[in-house]
């Protein structure tokens, strides 16, 4: 997968990279947010792009997520590729009309005669301390609406690819990215790549029980498959990278061959993309099944500040490595 | 990204007359009427049951569409409401496109997906009406953005009632428009109803003192006259098109009849004395009817035979729409993702 050009860079150099990339392919490609030209974004992933394009396509907004989010879909139906920046993924509750009933429903309602080819980019994670209004996962909101695609990418390399296909698709798609994340670092081929939305990639190989983790718990569960084969299990680890298109075949293989599942996001558990997830496996891998599939998501309660509560939160390894070693029998 | 070529100005393709006028009164009272009598149509569609859904009828506002859309070429762009069958028209929607539409056929704009709250007509620069009371403001200054960015001088309209007024979206995108000077024009239709409520009741200070907080210029304009709709709609697009910014238009007018097609019982918002106060005294059709005969533009016998030509236009609309298939069953699926 990676040739001699692959070089280390961070999760934030590699969205940065992303969009450098596609704005100078393609000139319909702008940015739109707050404090996204010279501030960078308070998490700076987006330094020397207003530099390089100017402010004209990088973009600076009053503090109004619901205009500057329908002003994106205005200019994306007459010709230009908006990639939107709501700096904490809680604030996409404030852009919900624009994106649920606009954004969403154009292409369809107009008979396919419109397309929106619009990005919204954000952010999910927990345990930085920010309290209940700066820390939700909800990407469960936009991946339940007919007409969005959800990415979450959870390497570098996969953030990369995965968003120069977003900003070429004439869907709106939003974008998620963990906070935590941005510098971490990962090899990302200096060349030109892209990864299709809607395709799975297994992190790593196991034949006892699946973790499928998404976006920041992918780590998670990589971090549990470590302490797990130290206990002589197996785990094979799936990342859908989107959970719409989800990519229900190598789930539904990989529940399969190994017969145990848990499925591990930061998003809340209720309702969530946990419970839809199972729900793909238990109907697609039923008769494979050891046990039931399990779902880990963040509890069910708004983010608390303290860090001696938010930590409850959030699955952790520990946890992921108790929920598998009990799912398979070895307590 | 290239200008766009298709500049041809509305009235070149649908002269009433031939003649080509400085400006063409007689035929902005033809695109009233059209309006008038399609709606007229779509009122005996729904009350006879043929029309699925709901119906909110633009007849009393026709000067708005009309008046303003003559102001404007047929790359600009506009946005619409869910009282939008008039913005269509007057932007020149086919009437048979419209009706198909309205009956939920694959033949319609939308392929039967949107109905009467979304037709959109890309070929004349509609981006579409919207269900959301003031859901389309984002979209119509985004075109406006676009138009900037792409270095056109197109202009962008949004329309939208006064209803309106009370969503935070419109206040949003107004400033932005305002700081980035975009190229669009702010048409606030104020029909004195939000549903059932007198716009006063919900209404604080002045409509026109909230663009003006922007420093977007207002002017306040009698809807029922075609003529000083046009005219003032031309100063604002003038003005976008030369790149100096929004504009903001109120024209106050009134919706003859209900809310939608099934508010009949109004008594209890408005009087009947006050609806007919504007039909018979403020009607823009016999406003701008008078003028043209008083001013020698046309005889009442050439404005009467146009009914005739309409009446057809209109029968042969329904027909088509009536004989045109249903989506397949196999459509339901289709158009979710481009």
């Amino acid at each position: 997968m990676y040739t001699v050009e692959t070089r280390e860079i961070t999760f934030a150099e590699a969205i940065r990279e992303a969009l450098a990339e596609e704005m100078r392919r393609d000139s319909s490609v702008f940015i739109i947010g707050e404090d996204v030209a010279e501030a960078g974004t308070p998490f700076k992933v987006l330094l020397g792009l207003a530099q390089e394009f100017g402010v004209g396509r990088v973009i600076d907004t009053p503090i109004s997520e619901p205009g500057f989010t329908g002003i994106a879909v205005g200019a994306a139906m007459t010709g230009m590729r908006p990639v939107v920046d709501i700096m904490f993924g809680d604030f996409i509750t404030l852009t919900m009309d624009q994106m649920v009933n606009q954004a969403a429903k154009i292409h369809y309602m107009s008979g396919g005669r419109f397309k929106v080819p619009m990005v919204m980019r954000t952010t999910l994670g927990a345990t930085r301390r920010s309290a209940a209004q700066h820390s939700q996962s909800l990407h469960a909101l936009f991946s339940h609406i007919p007409g969005l695609k959800v990415v979450l990418p959870s390497t570098p390399y996969d953030a990369k690819g995965l968003l120069k296909s977003a900003i070429r698709d004439d869907n709106p798609v939003a974008f998620f990215e963990d906070k935590m994340m941005f510098r971490v670092k990962g090899p990302v081929p200096a060349e030109d790549y892209t990864i299709p939305l809607g395709v799975a990639d297994i992190k790593r190989t196991g034949t006892d029980i699946t973790l499928v983790g998404t976006s920041s718990m992918v780590q998670v569960a990589l971090a549990a498959a470590d302490r797990l084969a130290e206990s002589g299990i197996s785990a094979e680890v799936v990342d859908p990278r989107t959970t719409y298109p989800l990519d229900k075949t190598a789930l539904i293989e990989s529940a399969k061959k190994t017969s145990r599942a848990i499925v591990i996001d930061e998003g809340y558990n209720r309702y969530g993309v946990t419970a839809e997830i199972a729900s793909v496996i238990a109907e697609g891998a039923f008769y494979y099944l050891d046990a039931p599939v399990l779902r880990m998501g963040a509890m069910d309660v708004p983010i608390p500040f303290s860090p001696a509560l938010e930590d409850l939160t959030v699955p952790t390894p520990e946890s992921v490595f108790r929920a598998a070693t009990a799912l398979c029998g070895r307590n | 990204m290239s200008k766009t070529t298709d500049s041809s100005s509305q009235n070149e393709r649908f002269s009433s007359s031939g003649e080509s006028p400085e400006t063409d009164w007689v035929r902005f009272y033809l695109q009233m009427l059209r309006i008038r009598m399609f709606e007229e149509q779509v009122n005996e569609l729904y009350t006879s049951a043929r029309m699925p859904g709901l119906a909110h009828l633009y007849i009393g506002q026709e000067a708005v569409a009309v008046g303003v859309c003559e102001a404007l070429r047929n790359d600009d762009y506009i946005t619409s409401t869910h009282r939008g069958h008039g913005h269509c028209l007057a932007k020149g929607g086919s009437i048979d496109l419209m009706f198909a539409e309205l009956l939920g056929k694959e033949a319609g704009y939308c392929r039967g997906k949107g109905g009467s709250m979304h037709i959109a007509d890309q070929q004349k620069g509609n981006l579409g009406a919207n269900a959301i009371v003031g859901g389309s403001t984002g979209i119509a200054t985004g075109a406006a953005l676009s138009a900037q960015m792409r270095k056109t001088d197109q202009v962008s309209v949004c329309f939208f009632g006064e209803g309106a007024l009370g969503q935070g979206l419109l206040y949003e995108v107004m400033n932005m428009a305002s700081i980035w000077k975009l190229p669009v024009i702010y048409v606030c239709e104020n029909n004195m109803y939000n549903e059932y409520t007198h716009f006063r009741e919900t209404t604080a200070g002045e409509i026109k003192a909230r663009p003006e907080a922007f420093g977007i210029p207002a002017e306040v304009g009698d809807g029922q006259n075609v003529r000083a709709v046009y005219a003032a709609a031309s100063r604002a697009v003038e003005r976008a098109r030369q790149g100096l910014g929004p504009y903001f238009l109120q024209f106050d007018t009134y919706r003859y009849h209900g809310h939608y097609v099934g508010d009949v019982d109004r008594a209890y918002y408005r009087s009947k004395q006050e609806e007919r106060e504007w039909i018979t005294k403020r009607d823009p059709l016999q406003l701008h009817a008078t003028w043209l005969v008083e001013e020698g533009l046309a005889k009442r016998d050439d404005l009467e035979k146009m009914r005739t030509r309409i009446e057809a236009e209109i029968s042969a609309g329904v027909e088509f729409a009536t004989q045109t298939p249903f989506p397949d069953a196999s459509e339901v699926g289709e158009n979710v993702y481009s």
